[in-house]
């Protein structure tokens, strides 16, 4: 077994623990209905995790994640409702406007020698203060695509359902594995989370990649507000509050390290479903409080890093 | 500009950092086909004048051209993509990537627009075939030794050389065999003529393979000479802008060490990686550890300072049995452990040079046992002095300093905790000959005043100068013990090989 995968051997066989004990304890848990339900209900945090998982590998962080999701969904909103746009130009309106958000974040990380928990915590604000401005209140949405895309699917059997934002989710997934370990791209990324100056030293473009990084993160954070919008049917500007928060979690649970240059995509997806199967578990019961959610998450955040520790230190000495 | 064979040109180049000037208007020559040393003392601005020719510091004045036309690199990969290759002072490489991944990063093998990691993983492996490493190219990078990364960045760097080779100290951590089979693909690729920089401290090695010599003094060039015609002697007076004195010394006998105290007893020890072995070394002995890379010099080291686990056998200090769980215990001990990775054990990057010297007294005496600032300070610029470390300031963070004098602060470091007993692993790498000579005047001194040494080296010269008793280590195991007059450079030798 190569040791370098092992927090994701560790984070995979600890969902299907998950999984299978709740299968034991409530009938009609183990089943591929509520399997696929844990992708519908998280596409959208899966699509931010996977944008913060790049953020995180490259040594850095971003803050910013839950604001663009909520300014996503409320500038569609408003394009949608009171201008009369197509929902399509409107996506494609905040996946540019995203992408460049992220962008000007990343330069000035990279120009200004800048902490990128404190840019991005700027770009939080900024984001939400925005979104506010555009529209205090929440819009709701009403047009045809939208009930289009929010029905399509593919009927799995049991009655499991493959949905549009779950399909959307997957692409995601695939695009992020060929970017992370089959591009040029990915190699920098992982080797400026690794030693940045090492990396610079090796003519590694240290701005084109760290601009890149920030703005394919909030790419797909714009992303994941569309996705999100399916949900609510609206944009709201005190939407997905926390939900970076969550998309680190994930991350981290998934078996990245915070301090860069070690992980996986795919660590980032079961992190997600852990934290989804945790919730899923606690709504069967009935009787606990959703909070148990948010108690079981810091305990797992808590044992993973942990871990990690762990193995840097037996890295470093062997 | 000049002749026609020259491929790189460098007319006045200044590069100021706030406070120093580290290059004053140095003119530099390489020509198509010559191996050519760049010499100088610790913080000449060798290291600097490299990063200059390849954008990673902008100059502040002067011309660099290659082939006659102007170039202004503003990074490493601008450099690259001009054909100007370089290995850089310290392993430069990505700890996290893998090995094939690091020969290939920025130019790896593709295949319908996605990395054909069969290919590129292949490649690694034959290219490092051809420096006689037979490793895993998948593991990471991390996983080997400082001598073996250093291979890695020398392989990459020779396979990426287009016009233009630099190299700067590649040799600091390799061994004869090593550095001879470099010095065969340096002279191949000088005969396909390409331009290579070397930069070195081993007088020596520019005499095996330099076929020109630039000199720098405290930025600024002394001249430019044929290495066939300038003797060692012009050329060390011409870096030290003095003559060098040799220190001379007694070795303590074995009859002699019998009756001094035995400090340190390794009784069978052993760890996981070494095979069991006995050594002593009394208060006042210097006792040299030999044997090629990886033989388990640095594995040793690392036991007796209790960062490997004794797994059998015992260790002794002062007669009283010791078994360390943690470094600190050692430290309090009165061990002192000057590791050979200075970039990844040693340094603390930005935090000053004070800082970094006191760091193992403090940590002795205890956090909470806080060192006056007036001591620390008094500490500090006693060592820059002593140890001639090149600053104009004890407060400057350490990584702005050249690499030999970061050396220097690592070594006071553990000279300010004054340690009863000294583990030094490589501790005169990438230190120049004036300093290196004034280095080990004071080792002895403090020898006399009753510390015990344990130093492995790969410079024989070194030992045999200096150590009273040397141990020598093959494959793991102890395979000789020389003492006294039985010290030279070809018994060790004969050791090594395994001809005794
Ligand atoms: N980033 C930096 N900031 C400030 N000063 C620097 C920086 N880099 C180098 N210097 C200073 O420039 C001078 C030349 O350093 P350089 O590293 O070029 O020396 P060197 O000749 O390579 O020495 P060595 O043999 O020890 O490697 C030194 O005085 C050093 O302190
Ligand atoms: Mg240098």
């Amino acid at each position: 077994m190569n040791k370098k995968f092992l927090p994701l051997y560790v984070t995979s066989s600890l969902f299907v623990l998950l999984f299978l004990v709740g299968s034991v304890q409530f009938e009609n848990f183990g089943t591929l209905r509520v399997f696929m339900n844990l992708f519908t209900d998280n596409a959208f945090l899966i699509i931010a995790a996977i944008g913060m998982t790049f953020v995180i590998l490259s040594g850095g962080i971003d803050l910013s994640v839950g604001s663009t999701i909520a300014l996503s969904g409320v500038i569609i909103s408003v394009l949608l409702r009171d201008y009369g746009w197509h929902p399509i130009p409107a996506f494609a309106f905040v996946l540019v406007l995203g992408t460049l958000f992220g962008a000007a974040m990343g330069a000035i990380i990279h120009f200004y020698q800048l902490q990128p928990f404190i840019v991005t915590l700027a770009g939080m604000f900024f984001a939400r203060g925005l979104s506010s401005v555009v529209s205090e209140e929440s819009v709701p949405i009403t047009h045809m695509f939208y009930d289009n895309v929010a029905m399509f699917g593919f009927e799995l059997p049991g009655g499991a359902w493959l949905g549009s934002s779950t399909i959307i989710a997957l692409v995601v997934l695939g695009l992020a594995i060929w970017l992370a370990n089959f591009t040029r791209f990915g190699g920098r990324v992982y080797g400026i989370g690794g030693d940045a100056q090492s990396a610079a030293l090796m003519g590694v473009p240290i701005a084109r990649t760290t601009i890149s990084v920030y703005a394919l993160s909030s790419f797909f954070a714009a992303l994941s507000g569309i996705v999100f919008s399916f949900y609510t049917f609206s944009g709201y500007s005190l939407a997905a509050v926390g939900v970076e928060l969550d998309a680190i979690a994930a991350v981290v649970i998934g078996g990245t390290l915070l301090t860069g240059g070690y992980g996986y995509v795919v660590g980032t997806l079961f992190g997600v479903l852990i934290m989804g199967v945790v919730q899923t578990y606690i709504s069967f019961d009935g009787t606990l409080s959703s909070w148990w959610t948010k108690i079981v998450i810091g305990l797992l955040l808590f044992v993973f890093i942990a871990l990690q520790r762990y193995l840097v230190r037996r890295g470093t000495k062997a | 500009m000049s002749t026609d064979d020259t491929v790189l040109a460098l007319r006045g180049v200044v590069k100021t950092f706030p406070g120093v000037k580290a290059l004053n208007g140095v003119d530099f020559t390489l020509r198509k086909g010559e191996i050519h040393a760049l010499l100088g003392e610790n913080g000449a601005g060798k290291s600097t004048l490299i990063k200059v020719m390849t954008g990673v510091y902008r100059r502040n004045g002067g011309i660099i051209a290659l082939d006659g036309t102007e170039i202004h690199p503003a990074n490493t990969g601008d450099a690259q993509d001009l054909g100007i290759s370089t290995v850089y002072q310290e392993v430069n490489l990505l700890p996290n990537l893998t090995v094939a991944q690091n020969v290939f990063l920025e130019r790896e093998p593709k295949r319908f627009g996605i990395i054909d990691w069969r290919r590129m993983n292949r490649e690694a492996r034959e290219l490092l075939l051809g420096y006689d490493l037979d490793i895993d190219v998948t593991a990471p990078l991390n996983s080997y030794s400082v001598a073996v990364q250093q291979l890695i960045a020398i392989a990459r760097g020779v396979s990426m050389s287009a016009k233009v080779l630099i190299l700067d100290e590649p040799t600091a951590s390799l061994d004869a065999e090593e550095v001879a089979s470099l010095f065969n693909i340096m002279r191949d690729l000088r005969d396909r003529g390409i331009g290579i920089v070397f930069v070195t401290h081993f007088l020596d090695q520019v005499y095996a393979v330099c076929d020109r010599i630039t000199i720098l003094r405290n930025g600024t060039l002394v001249g430019e000479y044929e290495a066939a015609t300038l003797s060692q002697q012009d050329l060390v007076s011409h870096m030290l802008g003095k003559e060098l004195e040799k220190a001379v010394h007694e070795k303590v006998g074995q009859a002699e060490a019998q009756t001094r105290e035995t400090l340190f007893e390794l009784n069978q020890g052993s760890s996981d990686v070494l095979e069991p072995l006995d050594i002593s070394v009394c208060a006042g002995q210097v006792v040299g550890l030999a044997g090629l890379l990886g033989s388990g010099r640095t594995e040793l080291c690392k036991l007796v300072f209790g960062v490997d686990e004794l797994s059998q056998g015992d260790a002794k200090l002062n007669n009283q049995s010791i078994r360390f769980s943690n470094t600190r215990q050692a430290v309090v001990a009165g061990l002192g452990l000057c590791p050979e990775d200075r970039k990844k054990d040693g340094i603390l990057g930005p935090m000053s040079i004070r800082e970094n010297m006191i760091m193992a007294l403090q940590n002795k005496r205890g956090w909470w046992r806080y060192i006056p600032m007036k001591k620390q300070r008094e500490l500090a610029e006693h060592y820059v002095k002593v140890l001639k470390i090149a600053t104009s300031d004890i407060e400057k963070p350490i990584n702005q300093l050249s690499g030999g004098n970061q050396q220097k602060v690592i070594l006071a470091r553990w000279l300010a905790a004054e340690p009863k007993l000294m583990l030094l692993d490589e501790p005169t790498r990438g230190i120049d000959v004036g300093a290196h000579a004034e280095i080990i005047q004071l080792i002895r001194k403090l020898c006399d005043d009753g510390l015990g040494l344990l130093v492995a080296s790969s410079e024989l010269e070194e030992l045999v100068e200096f150590a009273d008793k040397v141990v020598v280590m093959r494959d793991r195991r102890k395979v000789a013990e020389l003492s006294g007059s039985d010290i030279s450079q070809q018994t060790i030798m004969q050791a090594i090989a395994g001809q005794s």
